[in-house]
């Protein structure tokens, strides 16, 4: 196959825009201070905010394993007026400021929110400035990843085999958890991912919400948010490790789910 | 409306730049010469106040407009230190102000503008009965404050400690608006934060006031940038903000006098 002349401007268009992402890379690559790594990776502020970051980012993940893909499942297979309205409305954190998003919430399940006075009122419930406010603001802004890449891959199945299943006799239980998830399973990895990292990255929609405190509510990103403020070598330090875990995520995934790179 | 506030403003501004003396004596050429742009990084306790001197400023220096950076005090710094494009610096203390200076980003010496004090705010109507800096420490009250590196944080802390109260906040916010809000909005009973900025949202919060054996008095003091490109207008903006008329406007938004 003969190899197609690239156009001298479409060459030089992309290496700017593939300049514009790899040198704020390097800023941050070259200005860490590599020998205090360990040091300020082992300080208990950082531990303190990089275990409640896995905690709250893995648990926005199952939540919105467990509600996204029912959701991913009504918008793949079931037909319904208004299915595009509330598909729309299910995903928009994706393009929201998450300020706004953490706005929206604490008008919702704040203490004199929607639901969040009654919460308050008959239960004496109250999500912001906790780790549960922290896994809500999370799941809102990453479960739209999830639904999203969990329909595409409902919609491209073969249903042939829920088919064949069905006739022989299985129950509609069984065929979901033995042909129908294995069938997804690499979607639901990739979607079940996309959604942890950018759970993990959650800023606005956190701080807004739940507030900042060490250890409750103060996640990775919020803490390299304040040490920016007190200790910027332990900042970049700690945006470096969220840089390496995004990066691992998204070339992880395109090796082994979306396709070669 | 707008005519009037002109008519108002203009002729007070202009007073005050020729009582001032020294470098704006000769108010009226100048006000005329001055050009351009300048940006001005103030503490976010500053919102309401600087905005309105920005207003009367420019009315007096048609040539000249203001841009506001509102922010907790240390991200401004961290902004100015990053290379932000900033002409005049306006810190809620002394200890952010010295390190800008040690840093070598100023030029000039850093002048005192105003005092503020701290006061407790809550919400409309004070439904949690808080009398004092004491009530904060009850249990079930919702107590919020700023990062002990925000100067109100570090203030609340000392006030706290006088008064040898000792509570837990549940969030430390990044700047004494966001406090303010979120009591607003009702998710947090109580914070400490300046009078000015439980004045700024009267009606909708109301402050309980520290004693003075307990309170502790912020100095805000303000500075030209280096690096600014207009050391004209940025100085002339610094002399209005130190003027009479400057000092008067501070302080009907509730700051204490320089």
């Amino acid at each position: 196959m003969r190899r197609e002349r690239v156009p001298i401007v479409v060459v030089a268009l992309a290496a700017v825009g593939a300049a514009f992402f790899i040198l704020p890379l390097l800023g941050l690559l070259v200005r860490s201070p590599w020998r205090d790594a360990v040091s300020s990776l082992a300080a208990p502020e950082t531990i303190e905010a990089l275990k409640l970051s896995l905690i709250a980012s893995l648990s926005a993940t199952g939540v919105a394993l467990v509600l996204g893909v029912p959701l991913a499942w009504i918008y793949a297979r079931v037909e319904f007026p208004g299915r595009g309205v509330l598909r729309a409305l299910t995903t928009l954190p994706m393009v929201l400021p998450p300020v706004v998003g953490g706005i929206a919430l604490l008008l919702a399940f704040g203490r004199r929110g929607l639901l969040g006075s009654w919460l308050d009122r008959s239960f004496g419930i109250t999500l912001p400035f906790t780790t549960a406010g922290v896994v809500m603001a999370e799941t809102f802004v990453a479960m739209p990843f999830l639904i999203l890449t969990v329909e595409a891959g409902l919609r491209s199945m073969d249903r042939r085999y829920e088919e064949a299943a069905r006739t022989l006799g299985a129950s509609r239980w069984r065929v979901f958890t033995r042909v129908t998830l294995p069938l997804i399973g690499p979607s639901l990895f990739a979607g079940a991912v996309l959604c942890w990292a950018r759970a993990l990255g959650e800023f606005g929609a956190t701080i807004t919400f739940a507030g900042n405190f060490p250890g409750v509510t103060q996640t990775m990103p919020l803490a390299v948010y304040l040490l920016l403020e007190t200790n910027q070598e332990a900042s970049f330090i700690l945006s470096l490790v969220l840089l390496l875990i995004s990066l691992v995520v998204l070339v992880g995934l395109r090796s082994r789910w979306l396709g070669s790179v | 409306m707008r005519i009037r506030v002109s008519l108002l403003v203009v002729p007070a501004a202009l007073l005050a730049a020729c009582g001032n003396g020294g470098g704006t004596s000769a108010a009226s050429p100048q006000a005329m010469s001055l050009r351009g742009t300048i940006s001005v990084f103030a503490a976010a306790s500053l919102t309401d106040s600087f905005k309105s001197l920005g207003t009367s400023f420019h009315a007096a220096h048609p040539g000249v407009t203001l841009q506001f950076n509102f922010a907790g005090t240390p991200t401004l710094l961290t902004q100015i230190e990053q290379g932000a494009q900033a002409d005049v610096f306006a810190s809620a203390d002394t200890t952010n102000m010295d390190k800008l200076n040690g840093d070598g980003f100023t030029t000039g010496t850093a002048q005192v503008f105003a005092h503020n004090q701290l006061e407790i705010v809550v919400a409309a109507g004070n439904p949690k009965g808080i009398t004092g800096l004491a009530d904060l420490a009850k249990p079930g009250l919702i107590y919020i404050s700023e990062a002990a590196t925000v100067p109100a944080g570090k203030y609340s802390l000392q006030a706290l400690a006088k008064a040898g109260v000792t509570v837990t906040p549940r969030s430390l916010e990044t700047d004494v608006k966001s406090v303010v809000s979120k009591v607003e909005l009702g998710e947090a009973d109580a914070g400490i934060v300046y009078a000015t900025d439980v004045k700024a949202a009267a009606g909708r919060v109301q402050g309980v006031p520290i004693p003075a054996a307990y309170n502790v008095v912020a100095t805000y003091p303000l500075v030209a940038v280096k690096d600014t490109k207009n050391s004209a207008a940025a100085n002339a903006f610094i002399a209005y903000v130190l003027s009479a008329a400057g000092q008067s406007r501070l302080e009907s938004f509730g700051f204490l006098g320089a």
